[in-house]
């Protein structure tokens, strides 16, 4: 007898619409509500402006030599803003990759540190006590494991609180990413794997990481729940990720969320993004800009203006200003911090590179 | 030398229609650092292959690509993101021919960059060539100057066993000379020595050779003659002329930017104290980074090899006895 096989789960040709509540117009699609109010909604905003604002002054260190090689968030702010406002910062955990600095402020990590760090500074890596974040990731998807071992921890320890980890479409078909997401489905742990999708990886296109219609419906195979945001709508990706943290809360286990969005920018500073066609569906997004839309809804609220605008972007200025200026503050680099927590205490051939290097002309001139 | 390395793909591939791509950003983008530019124009998607962002399937697919009959070269964006790869590496590719008792011979070339100095981002200026070195099956091999990363891509794109190809990061733009137009092979597997001297010898690989030959000069200027060699490869490691070049001055010194404990540098050392002992006139002296991670690149200058440390150690060499 001959078997034919007819497909046992539900058609792909579907087509998946990704959950928005606010156009990019700034009307409220219909029937939805707005899930954050005025005053949480302009601390949002204020963060996603204060977000583009470093974005910016970075490149223009950078190109004058201040800063190291980093990566925008342009054109994500909804994306991590809305998923990172969604958490509760005196019990949540989050979990970098590298293109998320409104997430690590908000958690409460101090703005010279990221700058530190991006100037090259080793003191930048220090996350203070009762800040709940993790470095900043450059190994792809290798911080999806510990996001995993964190909440499960947490978990067995009692605690109610949930880890919510970021990482791009590229970072999802590392190894590492698949191993996460099936661990923590068997240990139903409480993380929220919040993709950003932003449509690159550095130059490979979504559609060379994957054959699959989202990246979002792979959770069902490990599973647990997959859903699809706009990620150009605060609205939409802080009600999505709520939802997921009120889940890991109560104990039901991992969200994956694939946020849609689009990067602005080049990958990073070291990038040309003319050589891989970004450019040819980037003003499309610019009309979707996650920044534009907030401010829409909110002045037909009569809850923005331009007077509003001014006052707001003076004190980033000044936050920024503030920030730059404590980071010069800190004495440059010496030989100590080549080794200073490498182990909790130097091994005895560490004590003696220590002393060799300070005595080097190079560490003597602050080099 | 990134446009030597290019040439030498374009060669090979020209040449021998078995040799396929396979990496991140290599295709359109051509590699972030261009290595393969024009090639996917020139060659097309089915010899130049942008792969997913995962090591580990780039390098366990290259071994079942060599075991189907093609030439794969797999680029790796940068040393410490073999890593990610490791397994596949150590336990599947440098073991395939054993364990297949000779059926399976595995023709992978591996590239990837690595070394500090051009201050990139945490991990990719690690210098983990020596973790490689530990795994027998496998060659690690680690070019000085673009006219010998041409010649040595060549020569290992043509050899049965798999090759891990480090680049030297520093190297790819700072590094110009004037490199034949054809297609030439090298022996890899063999010392080379970058100068004639009588008083001490130096002994690196990769952009530690340029450090080298810096030191030589710095030396010469005190009237000390520098022989300086290249080792080429560190897995095989020519002992013969390791031996060879000790013997010359009875004086040593090696010299890697990989952290001190279990560097590659040990071996060197290890191997000359063993083989070459009663021609030494000094302790080996080695000149490395420390025992700490690669930083951050304000302090990348603190952690590296500089001519001074290197000249402060041949002087120490020519101290002794
Ligand atoms: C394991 C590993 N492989 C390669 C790289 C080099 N690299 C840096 S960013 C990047 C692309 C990442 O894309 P994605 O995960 O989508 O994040 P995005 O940068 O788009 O936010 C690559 C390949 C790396 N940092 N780590």
């Amino acid at each position: 007898m001959s078997v034919s096989l007819t497909p046992q789960f539900p058609s792909l040709a579907q087509r998946i619409t990704p959950l928005q509540l606010l156009r990019p117009d700034g009307t409220l699609v219909g029937g939805a509500e707005a899930p954050l109010d005025d005053v949480r909604l302009q601390d949002a905003l204020r963060l996603m402006m204060l977000s583009r604002a470093v974005d910016d002054k970075g490149v223009s260190l950078q190109r004058q030599g201040r800063f190291g090689t980093f990566s925008t968030v342009k054109g994500q702010e909804a994306s991590v803003v809305g998923s990172a406002v969604a958490l509760d910062p005196s019990r949540d955990w989050v979990v970098p990759q590298y293109r998320e600095l409104p997430a690590l402020l908000r958690q409460g990590l101090p703005l010279e540190h990221f700058i530190l760090y991006y100037q090259g500074h080793p003191a930048g890596g220090r996350i203070p006590e009762g800040v709940r974040l993790l470095p900043i990731q450059i190994s792809i998807a290798a911080q999806l494991p510990h996001a995993v071992g964190l909440a499960w921890g947490l978990a067995l320890q009692g605690s109610d609180a949930v880890v919510l980890a970021y990482f791009g479409d590229g970072a999802s078909s590392e190894g590492d990413f698949h191993e996460a997401c099936n661990l923590a489905g068997v240990v139903r742990a409480p993380v929220i794997f919040f993709l950003q999708n932003n449509g690159w990886a550095i130059s490979t296109p979504r559609s060379r990481q994957s054959s699959a219609r989202t990246l979002a419906e792979r959770a069902p195979g490990y599973g647990f729940d997959g859903v699809v945001v706009d990620g150009n709508d605060l609205f939409a990706v802080y009600a999505a990720t709520s939802q997921a943290v009120e889940r890991a809360r109560a104990g039901r286990g991992p969200t994956l969320i694939e946020s849609q969005t689009y990067r602005f920018g080049a990958h990073n500073t070291a990038d040309d993004p003319t050589r891989y066609g970004h450019g040819d569906t980037l003003s499309g997004w610019i009309e979707r800009d996650p920044v534009t839309r907030v401010q829409r809804y909110l002045a037909a609220r009569g809850q923005w203006s331009d007077e509003i605008e001014v006052q707001v972007r003076h004190g980033i200025a000044a936050t920024i200003d503030g920030a730059l200026a404590a980071a010069r503050s800190v004495p440059p680099p010496a030989a100590a911090d080549l080794f200073t927590h490498t182990y909790a205490e130097l091994t005895p051939r560490q004590v003696r590179q220590l002393r060799q290097l300070s005595t080097t002309p190079a560490a003597a001139e602050g080099r | 030398m990134i446009e030597a390395i290019r040439d030498a793909l374009r060669g090979e591939m020209t040449a021998d229609e078995r040799v396929v791509l396979v990496g991140q950003d290599i295709g359109r983008f051509g590699g972030v650092f261009r290595a393969t530019d024009g090639l996917h124009a020139e060659f097309g998607e089915r010899r130049v292959f942008d792969m997913p962002l995962a090591e580990g399937a780039i390098i366990g697919s290259a071994l079942g690509l060599a075991i189907s009959g093609l030439r794969p070269v797999a680029e790796i964006q940068f040393l410490g993101f073999t890593h990610q790869a490791f397994h596949q590496i150590v336990s599947q590719v440098a073991r395939m021919r054993y364990r297949s008792q000779g059926r399976f011979p595995a023709s992978v070339v591996i590239r990837a960059p690595f070394g500090g100095g051009v201050k990139t981002p945490e991990l990719h200026a690690d210098a983990i060539e020596s973790q490689y070195a530990h795994v027998p099956g496998l060659k690690v091999v680690a070019p000085s100057s673009p006219r010998e990363a041409k010649g040595m891509l060549l020569t290992a794109m043509r050899d049965p066993d798999p090759v891990l190809f480090c680049e030297p990061l520093r190297g790819y733009r700072l590094m110009k000379e004037d490199v034949p137009s054809e297609s030439y092979t090298l022996d890899i597997d063999k010392v080379r020595i970058v100068r004639e001297g009588t008083d001490v010898t130096l002994i690196a690989w990769s952009a530690a050779v340029d450090l080298a030959s810096r030191a030589a000069d710095a030396l010469l200027s005190e009237g000390v003659r520098a022989h300086v060699v290249d080792l080429r490869s560190i897995a095989p490691l020519d002992v013969d002329g390791l031996i060879a070049a000790a013997e010359r001055t009875g004086r040593c010194v090696v010299i890697h930017e990989a952290p001190l404990t279990a560097g590659f540098g040990a071996e060197v050392a290890a191997t000359i104290s063993c083989e070459a002992f009663y021609a030494l006139q000094a302790p080996v002296e080695r000149v490395t980074g420390p025992d700490a991670p690669f930083p951050l690149a304000g302090a990348e200058q603190i952690y590296l090899p500089d001519v001074s440390q290197v000249v402060a150690a041949a002087r120490r060499t020519l101290a002794a006895s």
